[in-house]
Formats: structure tokens, C-alpha cells, sequence
């Protein structure tokens, strides 16, 4: 046991240490303001405060710290992805989270399982030996098996999915992990906090007031803050952010939803992923199955769930793991993911001087929450964006260089 | 929305309906500059509120226009495209067992 926690048994008062200062009016003006507090925003303020001395930050979250989609996903982190770009920028970030616990000193229960990729199909083989190619390549570790090592890494799945879609083969990416997210924005924010960082909740961003063509303050809830930078890291909100400062991008939003099952006995090691099923699955610390699909079908504001949702899910978990059938759906819920038509981010500068985006998050943004927030704060700092991030520029569309990286969603959206 | 109402065969479950994204008016490709384009090609409107939309019910291949508030998810009108062809099928009542 920790000493800190024992000598809470010593002593007759039990004060909970509070993760960071609750601070409730904003000053006048700071030098950075960041929207959003989720795990982006917070880890750019602690970046912001550690990498460049920046501290007069005020991070400004309408609802609670993690409250987002950085507490609603299915947190899977890897670095598989199908562009040199993008396979170097995640595996940057996998790097960062692989030391993070001991860096925050907080426990993020990062657990790297191994990430299978089932193909049942013979273009998802291809897919799949594409990917292991380039990520190869760039030095990260994704190989193609067969049956043979699928079955001895989870002999419970049922290779012939219910003869419905047999596997064929599966891309193996060894440093695929899970890890706690609300224990990622919790980390983020002690950390920024410590450093000097301002974090308000219930402070919701209603405008921001932009004087030819540069960033001059934002209008909240409680009252004005002048500042030259704005950081907009708001995930599903983005659109709404934007039209502030009359900002066009591509980002739509379509829900995305998850659930877990009742706990269980540790008997999942690995994660594994179908995109022919929609299915992403893994086992929580705490013995729940995690489980995840495609996006709703169409775009909606909302963070309801469907009966479909877990209806369709649950079939396909089925095919794969027949002997659930008597397990019991417990939680579902739904995030609002802000998707771009080549699945890579938007980061970085904008037309607007003191205007940085972070968005385009989606479905993947969770594994990205380090680097993101590393290179967001140089980005912000230098007032320049660094190489890892070039090919994420909202002006790739304008310049037809998109950063092509369906192939590697997860499940076929 | 659980029920769409095809200006055709009437009001139908949503899972025969494919969502195929905002209606948009194409800039003029003589006239417009190359940025003009870009925005047209990749931009949309994101943020919530009133759209016009199109939407397929793929059972009869019907592709027809839905005016639906993208935040509440509440269609309040749909219709064939067309300037002969704008049936204003409105929504009857059973749709507000959307919730
Ligand atoms: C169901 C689901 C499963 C997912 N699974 C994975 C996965 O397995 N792996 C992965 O890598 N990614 C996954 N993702 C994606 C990932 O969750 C997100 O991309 C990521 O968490 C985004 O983090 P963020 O900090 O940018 O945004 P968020 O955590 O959403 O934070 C944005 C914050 O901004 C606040 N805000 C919005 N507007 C305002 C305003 N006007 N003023 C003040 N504050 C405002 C919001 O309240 C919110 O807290 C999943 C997403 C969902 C929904």
C-alpha cells in the first residue's frame, strides 16, 4: 500500500487531495486559452506549461474534465495505421503513453495486449499485408498470421465466425494496449494544474472575437477573456466552434456508441477487431467486455443510443463467441465523433492568426491524446506547426494531398 | 427517427433508408476560382441545425430530399427534387414517435 493512502488510516481527518485547484472566475486575460477539456486540450496545456514554459493557460470545459468523448471510447491505442505519416505520428504517441503513468505518477492501467485485425476476406488480406508493409517500414511492429496463431492467442473465438465469415488471416500488432481514458484527462489535468495551468469547468465558450483576421478574446459564460491564441480542441463540438469564426472544414458529425458486458473472469488477452463484423472488442481491468462498432449511419448532434446499435453488435459478437450468449449487455452510451472524409486529423494553424485546430478526431483520437497534445503546444508556441503534423494541415484539402487513411479505421465505416 | 416518410411509398422504417448527405449547390465550374472548388469538393456545413438532405429508400431506388434539424433529429418535410416534381409530403403524426 502507498504511504499516502496508509496514512489516511493514521489520522482522523481524511481531506481527499483534490486532482487541481477548482478555480471559478477566469482572469482578464491569459496567453493561451484553450476550449475543451478533454484529454487533448488538457495534455496541450501540460505540454504548453512543460515543453515551452508557457503557464498563464486557461483551459475552458462547458461540462465536467473528461466529460467528452475522451470518457466515452473504447480506448484502444495502436499505431497500425496505413500512411508513413500516420504510422510515424501514432507511434509517437504510443511511445508517450508507454512511460505516461510513471511521467503524471497516476495509474493509467496501460496494459499492452497485442491487436489482432481479422481479414475474412481476401482484399482485407490485402489490406492487411499493406499495413504490415508500411508500418514495417517505418519500424513499427505489425506482422500477417494465419488461423494458427489467431486460435492460440484466443482459442475461444470461433474461427469459422458461425461459418458466416470465416477468418482468413489477421494483421498482429504487438504493441496494441488499452489503458484507463478518464485516468489520461485526470493525469493531464494534475499535471497542467501543477504547472500553473488554469482548468475551468462549467465554463462554456460562446464566442470568440476575432479583429482582422487575428484573435482578440473569447465571450463565456462568465464574462470576457481578451487573448491572442485560441486552441479549439472540441471534438464532437467542432462545427460549432468554427462557424464562430466563420471557419469552413470538412468535419461532419455522426455518433459513434459503445457498451460493455457484465464482468467476467479474465479470459480476453488480446483486442481484437473485424471489419467485416463491426466489431471491436477487448476485456476491461475490471473483467467488462468493451465493445464497439461502426458509426451511426447518419449525422446527428446527439449522444443517444440505439437498440440497432447493440442489436447488430451483439449478433456479430455472437458469430465470433457463441458461448456468450447468456451474457448481459450492462452500459451503453454514444460520443459524437467529427469525421473527415480521409480519416486524418485537422491540426494546426488556420487562416484565423491565434486561431489552432485540433479536430477531426473521430473514431481514433483517444491513442492520439499524448502526441496530439505535444505537438498542438509547439504548434501554439513556435506559432509554426512541426513536420510530424504537416500532412494533417487543414489546407490539405484546399491542395488535393489528402492523408488517406480509411484503410486503417478500425471497422469499414 | 425511426420512421422516414418516402415521398413515394410513404412512411417507411429508417432501415430502409441510406442517408446520402447534404444537398448542395455546385459553384459554377467555368466561373469559380480553384479555391472556390476545394471548398465546394471537401467543405461542409457541419453545425447542427435546419438541413436539406438527401436520402434513398433502397428498396424501391427512390432518391428524394428530407428537410430534417440535424440537433433534434426532426424531419419536417419531404419531397421528390425537380421543379415539377416537389410533392410536399408532409409529415404526419406517427413520425413524432422519433424520440
Ligand atoms: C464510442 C467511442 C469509441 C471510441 N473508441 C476509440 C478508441 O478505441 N481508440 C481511439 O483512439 N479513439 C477512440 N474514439 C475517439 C476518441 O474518443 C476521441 O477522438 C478523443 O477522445 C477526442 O478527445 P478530445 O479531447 O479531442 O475531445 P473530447 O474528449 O470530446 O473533449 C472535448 C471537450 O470540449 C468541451 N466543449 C465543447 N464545446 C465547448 C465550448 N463551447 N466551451 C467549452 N468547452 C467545450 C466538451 O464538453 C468536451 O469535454 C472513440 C470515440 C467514441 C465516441
Amino acid at each position: 500500500m502507498p504511504f499516502r493512502l496508509l496514512k489516511y488510516a493514521l489520522t482522523k481527518e481524511h481531506p481527499a487531495p483534490r486532482f487541481f485547484k477548482s478555480h471559478e472566475t477566469p482572469k482578464k486575460s491569459y496567453d493561451v486559452v484553450i476550449i475543451g477539456g478533454g484529454g487533448h486540450g488538457l495534455a496541450a496545456a501540460y505540454y504548453l506549461a512543460k515543453d515551452h514554459g508557457i503557464t498563464n493557460v486557461a483551459v475552458l470545459e462547458k461540462g465536467y474534465i473528461g466529460g467528452g468523448n475522451t470518457g466515452r471510447n473504447t480506448t484502444i491505442v495502436r499505431s497500425n495505421y496505413l500512411t508513413p505519416e500516420g504510422v510515424n505520428f501514432y507511434d509517437a504517441s504510443v511511445k508517450i503513453y508507454e512511460g505516461l503513468s510513471e511521467e503524471l505518477d497516476l495509474n493509467l492501467f496501460y496494459s499492452t495486449r497485442g491487436h489482432f485485425t481479422l481479414a475474412h476476406t481476401e482484399s482485407a488480406m490485402r489490406t492487411m499485408r499493406w499495413r504490415a508493409e508500411v508500418n514495417k517500414h517505418v519500424g513499427v511492429e505489425s506482422r500477417v498470421v494465419g488461423p494458427d496463431e489467431i486460435a492460440k492467442a484466443c482459442p475461444q473465438l470461433d474461427l469459422s465466425c458461425s461459418g458466416q465469415a470465416p477468418i482468413l488471416g489477421a494483421l498482429f500488432h504487438a504493441p496494441g494496449s488499452v489503458a484507463r481514458h478518464d485516468g489520461v484527462a485526470w493525469g493531464y489535468a494534475r499535471g497542467a494544474d501543477r504547472l500553473g495551468a488554469e482548468i475551468f469547468q462549467n465554463t462554456e465558450v460562446l464566442g470568440i472575437d476575432v479583429i482582422n483576421g487575428k484573435v482578440r478574446g473569447v465571450k463565456t459564460n462568465k464574462g470576457y477573456i481578451e487573448t491572442k491564441q485560441v486552441l479549439s480542441a472540441v471534438a464532437g463540438f467542432t462545427p460549432r466552434i468554427t462557424e464562430m469564426v466563420d471557419l469552413e472544414t470538412p468535419i461532419v458529425i455522426h455518433p459513434l456508441q459503445a457498451c460493455v458486458t457484465e464482468p467476467m473472469k479474465p479470459w480476453l488477452d488480446t483486442i481484437l477487431v473485424s471489419g467485416s463484423l463491426h466489431v471491436y472488442v477487448s476485456q476491461s481491468s475490471r473483467g467488462e467486455l468493451v465493445m464497439g462498432s461502426s458509426l451511426d449511419p447518419y449525422e446527428v448532434h446527439s449522444t443517444r443510443s440505439t437498440l440497432d446499435f447493440v442489436e447488430g453488435l451483439t449478433s456479430h459478437m455472437l458469430d465470433m463467441f457463441p458461448f456468450l450468449s447468456n451474457v448481459k449487455v450492462v452500459r451503453q452510451w454514444a460520443g459524437m465523433a467529427d469525421m473527415t472524409p480521409d480519416f486524418a486529423p485537422i491540426m494546426g494553424k488556420t487562416p484565423i492568426e491565434g486561431f489552432y485546430l485540433d479536430a477531426g478526431w473521430g473514431t481514433w483520437g483517444f491513442k492520439a491524446t499524448p502526441i496530439s497534445g505535444k505537438t498542438m503546444a509547439q504548434t501554439i508556441a513556435n506559432d509554426s506547426a512541426p513536420d510530424l503534423i504537416h500532412s494533417f494541415r487543414l489546407s490539405r484539402f484546399e491542395d488535393y494531398e489528402l492523408t488517406g487513411e480509411k484503410g486503417a479505421a478500425s471497422v469499414g465505416h | 427517427m425511426k420512421l422516414l416518410t418516402c415521398p413515394i411509398n410513404g412512411t417507411r422504417p429508417l432501415s430502409e433508408f441510406i442517408f446520402g448527405g447534404e444537398y448542395r449547390e455546385a459553384p459554377n465550374q467555368d466561373s469559380c476560382t480553384d479555391a472556390e472548388w476545394a471548398a465546394y469538393v471537401h467543405n461542409r456545413s457541419g453545425a447542427p441545425g435546419d438541413k436539406k438532405e438527401w436520402w434513398y429508400h433502397s428498396p424501391s431506388g427512390t432518391w428524394f430530399i428530407a428537410e430534417r434539424n440535424t440537433l433534434t433529429d426532426k424531419v419536417s418535410r419531404t419531397y421528390l427534387l425537380g421543379p415539377n416534381n416537389t410533392a410536399n409530403i408532409d409529415i404526419n403524426p406517427v413520425q413524432e414517435a422519433s424520440k
